[in-house]
């Protein structure tokens, strides 16, 4: 949250912020005013396993994957929002936070297909989580994937609702505001207006919200038919960095290349210019075009 | 980048009704979000729900091109229309017939069976809807008719002096304009605003001061001391400020803000403007659960007399104060009595509670300082500048102060709801409510509602004070006293409550958006004899997650009165 606050453009100049001394897994540390307490547990290499919180995006507060016990609190807390306090006492691996990853990750792994959602396998064993328990007869947001456009697919049994595609399109970068989340509680999902199809939409194909989705329920549909056909491997996957030739704003480009063929285009999220954002052209003009 | 709208267009009488909400046409080209746009969309974005409100009332549901016209008036994103007009169950976006009947299916209503309601004939639709606050009329529906003049087509609303038995006892302090005519006359001939008068000849430190004195706290299910709350708001740095009155009262088994607001309407718009004054607010909302249709129109008129006589309005009462009070229409969410999830549905966008902090008197509505509170909250505070605080901490406990309203409902003689002071048993107010029906026997009782818990028949000397309930591991919550007789079906009454919640999850965070749902199946297959190995300690751990980890009150206590049921009456056995 910081971050984003104090690298937004136009921003006045902020008064240097205030140290806070908290204490985190018994260590005593000092962070600045405005930190998050996630903020503070990676520069001290504690790791905290979060699936909503894109480090590129304000955070969106909605798995509770990353919840974290604060003395006095009567819930656990939120790590990736929660700024700092003085004198707060941070336990981010207790009996409780624990269970919650645990049960957090068990309720999303027996309704929504996580098989392409990174480091999800090893976090269910470090937290022995077993989505299996409930049984095979619970209800899921299994559903067909939506292919109603050339460049990206939209497979919503792989979505945990984490906002982050729509805060993408909307107001935190894109602007276009083509999607929302829909509907309420287990019923909830992105849409477009009236559940239609991205072509009848304010869809620009910027890919966006490809980029911020840390589930792969965005798609572009390269790899979404060379999944399907098997032919997908990461591993045969070299990357090239550029400057997109389009236009002159000079956004870089991640080229994903595979058996001499352009797979994917991504931008770094740490770009100056783009922050992991492009537009249809860089995103999708050269894997169109081949 | 300018806004994409689809190429669609309302019909005449949508028209006709977007136009009484949002005004004559005017239009819209021109108007890019780079010339200023998203500042006009910002400040005009609260008239969504209404807009969307008007499009239901008209032609009874939301169309694509009602919703379309409403997205270029307001210049808000089709898609986000859409997610807030889906977030409400009262506001659906396929064609509909005009009239619905809300039958309630909710824990009082069901005690005979799940109702079935009337069948539906042409023209007419049956919803099985969650609690509608009627629960000492079970069963109980609602009809609701859209057309050219919605509001009146109503039925099935009764006044609210039928539902206080107690109605005329001189002891009463809340409830003791009820039966009395919701005019301004007779508000005046029985002692209304002679607090108003007092608050403002003592100053808003002072009342302040009062009210923290009468140690009064809220009673909205938080039992938070209001006197703190309201001096939090007060000392905010100086700008806008905000007051709401939560009558959200969606908590099933609760019904009392209910009969307040139809029987006694100006007590709420008076101590509205007496906690305008205290925390200097100029604007307050009154936000309406829109299954309240009675006491819509109750309001809207007490309002207008009040803004006449100069109750309301750029100087009220000739002082140098100035405030004034909107209704805004729920439009059939629970969530939305949460304090933040009221915020954004004010607001115009989806009823998701906001993460805290900050909390509301500090960034509230439009982020401002606000001041939410139960409109039960605000009412106390008549006796308590009326009185004097001391006087009004006098009654009662010392801990729990004035008299309280309780909403008894299922196995009782006489249901409705009771006002005594605080420190009697829940004994004493069953004997009150005339007891069980003949040859009945208690089997349960539920306290708080379906976020509260069960007591058992044991517990029944428990005095209803916030010190005694906690000390019992229990809640007062909204004031729900509902009763089970030994012939009640407590597996189905279960099978209601995690409905309830799975129906009513906002969805925003997972340990409630599918823990909720977990639960459910759960209950459903330990009730109905389904049991599988580890079932009980699968639902355990879904329980303690969504205590835990959920974002807000909703997911947190949803596991309540089910844990509780298991636990004290030993309903798996
Ligand atoms: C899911 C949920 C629903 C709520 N519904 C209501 C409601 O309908 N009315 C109400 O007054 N408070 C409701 N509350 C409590 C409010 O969040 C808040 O605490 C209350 O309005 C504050 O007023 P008070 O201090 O006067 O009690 C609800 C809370 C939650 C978590
Ligand atoms: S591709 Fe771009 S415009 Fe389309 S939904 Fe994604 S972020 Fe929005
Ligand atoms: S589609 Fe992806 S980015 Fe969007 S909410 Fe679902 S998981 Fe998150
Ligand atoms: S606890 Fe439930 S109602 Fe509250 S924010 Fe989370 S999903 Fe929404
Ligand atoms: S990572 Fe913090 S709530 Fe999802």
């Amino acid at each position: 949250m910081s971050d984003v606050r104090t690298s937004a453009p136009g921003t006045p100049v902020a008064p240097p912020r205030r140290k806070v001394t908290l204490t985190v897994d018994g260590t005593e540390t000092v962070a600045r005013e405005g930190d998050t307490i996630l903020s503070v547990c990676r520069s001290l290499g504690i790791d905290v396993p979060t699936l909503c919180y894109g480090d590129t995006l304000e955070p969106a507060n909605a798995c509770r994957l990353c919840m974290v016990e604060v003395e006095g609190a009567r819930v656990l807390v939120p790590s990736c929002s929660r700024e700092v306090e003085p004198d707060m006492n941070v336990t981010t691996d207790s009996a409780r936070t624990r269970h919650a990853r645990r049960m957090v990750l068990e309720l999303l792994g027996s309704s929504v297909d996580l098989s392409t959602t990174p480091r999800v396998e090893a976090w269910m064993a470090e937290f022995g989580a077993d989505p299996t328990r409930f049984g095979a007869d619970v209800a899921t947001v299994a559903q067909p994937a939506k292919v109603d456009n050339n460049l990206y697919v939209r497979d919503y049994a792989k979505c945990i609702l984490c906002y982050q595609c729509v805060d993408a399109c909307g107001e935190q970068f894109q602007n276009t505001f083509a999607i929302s989340v829909a509907g309420r509680g287990f019923d909830a999902r992105i849409a477009v207006e009236f559940d239609a199809a991205l072509p009848d939409s304010a869809c620009v194909y910027c890919g966006n919200c490809i980029a911020v989705c840390p589930t792969g329920a965005l798609m572009p549909s390269t790899e979404f038919d060379m999944r399907a056909d098997g032919t997908w491997d990461v591993s045969r996957q070299s990357e090239t960095t550029t400057v997109c030739p389009y236009c002159g704003v000079g956004c870089n480009l991640t080229l994903h290349v595979q058996d001499n063929r352009i797979v994917k285009v991504t931008s770094p999220n740490d770009h100056s210019i783009t922050s992991g954002n492009l537009c249809v052209k860089g995103r999708f003009g050269f894997t169109h075009v081949q | 980048m300018d806004l994409r709208f689809p190429d669609l267009d309302p019909s005449p009488e949508e028209l006709e009704a977007l136009q009484s909400v949002l005004g004559p046409a005017t239009p819209t080209e021109g108007w890019t979000r780079e010339q200023g746009g998203p500042h006009r969309a910002a400040a005009v974005r609260h008239l969504l729900l209404p807009a969307l409100h008007a499009l239901v009332d008209r032609v009874g549901f939301v169309s694509e091109g009602g919703l379309t016209e409403i997205c270029r008036r307001l210049d808000v994103p089709p898609a986000e229309a859409y997610g807030v007009a889906t977030f409400y169950s009262m506001l659906p976006v396929d064609p509909v017939p005009l009239t619905t009947v809300y039958v309630c299916e909710d824990l009082a209503c069901r005690r005979g069976g799940v109702p079935t309601g009337p069948a539906a004939e042409p023209g007419t639709r049956v919803v099985h809807a969650p609690c509608i606050g009627l629960c000492e009329q079970a069963p109980a529906s609602l009809t609701v008719r859209s057309g050219p003049k919605p509001h009146h087509g109503i039925a099935s609303m009764p006044p609210a002096n039928g539902s206080v038995p107690q109605m005329g006892d001189p002891s009463l302090v809340l409830l003791r304009r009820i039966g009395t005519p919701p005019t301004l006359d007779s508000y005046l001939d029985n002692g209304g605003y002679v607090a108003l008068r007092r608050a403002l000849d003592i100053g808003p430190a002072a009342v302040i001061d009062e009210v923290t004195a009468s140690r009064l706290v809220g009673r909205g299910g938080a039992a938070f001391p209001t006197g703190r709350k309201w001096a939090a708001v007060a000392s905010q740095p100086a700008g806008p400020r905000f007051i709401v009155a939560n009558a959200d009262e969606s908590e099933p088994g609760t019904f009392k803000d209910r009969v307040l607001l139809e029987g006694d309407p100006f007590a709420l718009v008076e101590s509205m403007t007496i906690a305008a004054f205290a925390v200097g607010a100029e604007r307050g909302y009154l936000y309406l659960r829109d299954e309240y249709r009675s006491a819509l129109g109750t309001l809207e008129a007490a309002l207008a007399s009040a803004r006449s006589a100069g109750f309301l309005g750029t100087a009220v009462l000739g002082s140098p104060l100035a405030f004034d009070i909107e209704i805004v229409r729920g439009a059939g969410a629970y969530i939305c009595g949460e304090e933040t999830a009221i915020f954004n549905s004010i607001e115009g966008h989806r009823g998701e509670p906001r993460s805290k902090p900050p909390y509301p008197v500090e960034v509230g509505l439009f982020g401002r300082p606000t001041l939410v509170n139960n409109v039960e909250t605000f009412v106390n505070v008549l006796p308590i500048l009326e009185q004097g605080g001391n006087a009004f901490a006098g009654i009662g406990t010392g801990v729990s102060t004035g008299t309280k309203l309780f909403c008894l409902s299922g196995a009782v003689r006489n249901p409705g709801v009771y006002e005594v002071p605080f420190g009697g048993t829940l004994e004493e107010l069953i004997e009150r409510a005339g007891g069980l029906p003949d040859g009945r026997e208690l089997q349960a009782v539920l306290l708080g509602g379906a976020a509260g818990s069960f007591v058992t028949p044991a517990q029944v000397n428990l005095p209803l004070t916030f010190e005694a309930t906690r000390a019992a591991g229990v809640s007062l919550g909204s004031g729900v006293v509902m009763l089970f007789d030994d012939t009640d079906d407590l597996g189905d009454a279960l099978r209601r409550i995690s409905a309830f919640f799975r129906h009513e999850s906002c969805g925003q965070c997972v340990p409630c958006r599918v823990g909720t749902v977990r639960q459910d199946e759960l209950v459903t297959r330990l009730t109905l004899g389904r049991r599988r190995d580890g079932d009980e300690q699968l639902l355990r751990d879904v329980g303690q997650a969504m205590r835990d980890a959920s974002i807000c009150g909703l997911g947190q206590t949803a596991w309540n009165a089910i844990e509780s049921a298991i636990d004290h009456l030993g309903v798996l056995q």
